[in-house]
């Protein structure tokens, strides 16, 4: 009996691991088989050869790549930071008694169910130079010329907006749930004592809503660092290579080149610093906190 | 609590939904101008709506037949995903399996890969290794539906486990000892009182899989193309016509606009694996 229970809920999960075998395992082994070989199916040896760790000793001086990694880097750190400050302000805003809160709580979510492609083509639209809107009252208000094509600031600046008018909404609502959650008492004790409003944003409301700051960070990092679709749509990974982040480096330089052995380097290389990057968070951020409990 | 002014919280949320809501507006008032207004100065109210690009998009067959790839590749995903992750959280749930728990930890780290990593040996295997005779799965729609789970599958499984688990398991007992079979159990008596947590599961995996467009960009070529492709292609084409390009984005919009108010208490929680109730 216990044994026939037992088939039974492998029988249920078989097609799931099935599926995630053949479109998540075996494509990251394969992938690290691959970035160990030289082979573009387009050049005078269109063969796959083994060629040990050259593509690896070739990334760590290819620019183009390590330019991708830094700019990647800025993006996130900018992103991330603004909008963890800008949503704990409007959290913090949130939490004071008016009317119509859930009407304002409603459009604020809209941006989060929107396709990431599509928030691009919208920003493209407001800020192309000569039908944007953006650019052209910059120019008659403030006499700003404002150019995502030509100036790499602009275009690394209208990207980091972007993604802080998508993602802020998430950031905004996690801590929502949690400054709600917080229970009444210490806030009262410490105006009693005296605690002006910073001592009692850093030593109360900071490490009681730590866990869900904790939480939406690391969702964030992660999400950012996988940012494609809005930045393709946007900028196209320009001008130049300002705004090529590495998930566009690879969209843009493996596939029309056709270099499938060093591509799988890069593949892999990201996939490792976006482990590291993850794990780097969570020992810095999660270990000390579960040593305290 | 220190008495508040209600004035001070209305008028500040008023500009931010002003700042969340107009790039969205603006969408839809390009998508309604033709070309000769784009260059003018801007005009901020609406006068005159003009749906020549909507007659355009609209009449367009090709991106018909993407809007068609697109509806048919989201829904028989978010099927596929509810219901293979509805029978994977039961499993889960019910069974005592040994590592189950890793298998759980396991299928969420394929939500968290960057998919741009995984845009090369998808396309490679799809090309060379996942074929019958001359069948490739490249450019398919089952093949897009089925790299879909990549993510949506995990998402399924996360979202749904607390629903599963929230039926209570004396229910399948009391099934059992009247007779009926694990197939029965799962599918008369468990399944249904799972509706509501099914329903937003659906939605939401739906949504995700619309929304995609990079994989769909590298795995297809013309059969299986989807309109967020489509979006892209239109740019890069004729990059000039806004107006058209404003549009196709209205229509890729709209769909999630209208799911939107029934999932949106759940997109919080969705998107950050239920971390946060929201």
């Amino acid at each position: 009996m216990q044994n026939a229970i037992q088939e039974l809920g492998w029988f249920l999960l078989a097609p799931t691991l099935t599926i995630l075998f053949f479109f998540g395992v075996l494509p990251f082994f394969y992938v690290v088989y691959v970035s160990f070989h030289s082979w573009n199916p387009f050049a005078v040896d269109p063969n796959m050869v083994f060629n040990g760790a050259d593509n690896f000793r070739k990334i760590v001086f290819d620019p183009a790549f390590l330019n991708s990694v830094s700019v990647t880097v800025l993006f996130v750190l900018f992103a991330v930071i603004s909008e963890l400050i800008v949503g704990y302000l409007l959290a913090q805003a949130f939490m004071r008694d008016f009317p119509g809160k859930a009407i304002f709580r409603t459009i604020h979510t809209l941006p989060l169910i929107m396709a990431p492609i599509i928030v691009g083509s919208v920003w493209k639209l407001m800020t192309t130079p000569s039908i944007g809107i953006i650019p052209h009252y910059l120019d008659e208000w403030f006499g700003i010329t404002m150019n995502i094509g030509t100036s790499a600031p602009a275009a690394f600046a209208t990207i980091v907006i972007m993604d802080i008018w998508h993602w802020t909404p998430l950031v905004t609502l996690t801590l929502i749930a949690a400054l709600v959650s917080l229970p009444p008492d210490p806030f009262e004790q410490a105006q009693i004592d005296g605690a002006n409003k910073r001592q009692i944003f850093w030593h109360i409301t900071l490490p009681m809503i730590a866990p869900a700051v904790v939480a939406t960070v690391f969702i964030r990092l992660m999400d950012a660092l996988r940012t494609v679709d809005e930045v393709w749509m946007l900028t196209g990974g320009g001008p130049g290579s300002a705004t090529r982040f590495v998930g566009v480096h690879i969209f843009k330089e493996v596939f029309p080149k056709t270099n499938y052995g060093y591509g799988s380097t890069i593949s892999v290389i990201v996939l490792y610093l976006t482990i590291v990057v993850c794990w780097l968070l969570y020992v810095t951020m999660l270990a000390p906190r579960s040593k305290k409990d | 609590m220190k008495k508040q002014n209600p004035i001070i919280g209305i008028v500040f949320w008023t500009l931010v939904s002003f700042l969340t809501l107009f790039p969205i507006y603006w969408l839809f008032v390009i998508s309604v101008k033709p070309a000769v207004q784009l260059f003018s100065t801007p005009e901020l109210i609406l006068s005159d709506p003009y749906w020549g690009n909507y007659a355009k998009v609209w009449g367009d067959r090709l991106l018909r037949s993407y809007m068609l790839n697109s509806v048919i590749i989201s829904t028989g995903n978010a099927v596929l995903c509810t219901v293979l992750g509805f029978f994977a959280c039961y499993a889960l749930s019910r069974f005592n399996m040994s590592g189950k728990e890793s298998i759980f930890f396991w299928t969420i780290t394929n939500r968290m890969a960057p998919l741009a990593v995984f845009l090369l040996p998808l396309f490679l295997l799809m090309t060379q290794v996942y074929s019958v005779g001359e069948w490739r799965l490249l450019d398919t729609r089952i093949g897009m539906i089925l790299v879909y789970c990549t993510f949506n599958l995990p998402f399924a499984i996360w979202t749904l486990r607390p629903t599963v688990d929230g039926i209570p398991k004396e229910l399948d007992e009391a099934a059992y000892v009247d007779g009926a079979s694990s197939w029965k159990v799962i599918t008369e008596v468990v399944f249904p009182l799972c509706r509501p947590g099914l329903a937003v599961t659906l939605i939401l995996t739906w949504v995700f899989a619309w929304n995609e467009y990079l994989l769909a960009a590298t795995l297809t070529n013309f059969n299986a193309r989807t309109l967020t492709t489509g979006l892209s292609e239109y740019v890069t084409t004729t990059g000039t016509e806004w107006g058209v390009m404003a549009t196709i984005s209205v229509f890729t919009l709209i769909p999630a606009l209208i799911v939107f108010g029934l999932v949106q208490k759940h997109i919080v929680a969705g998107l950050t694996f239920g971390a946060v109730k929201g």
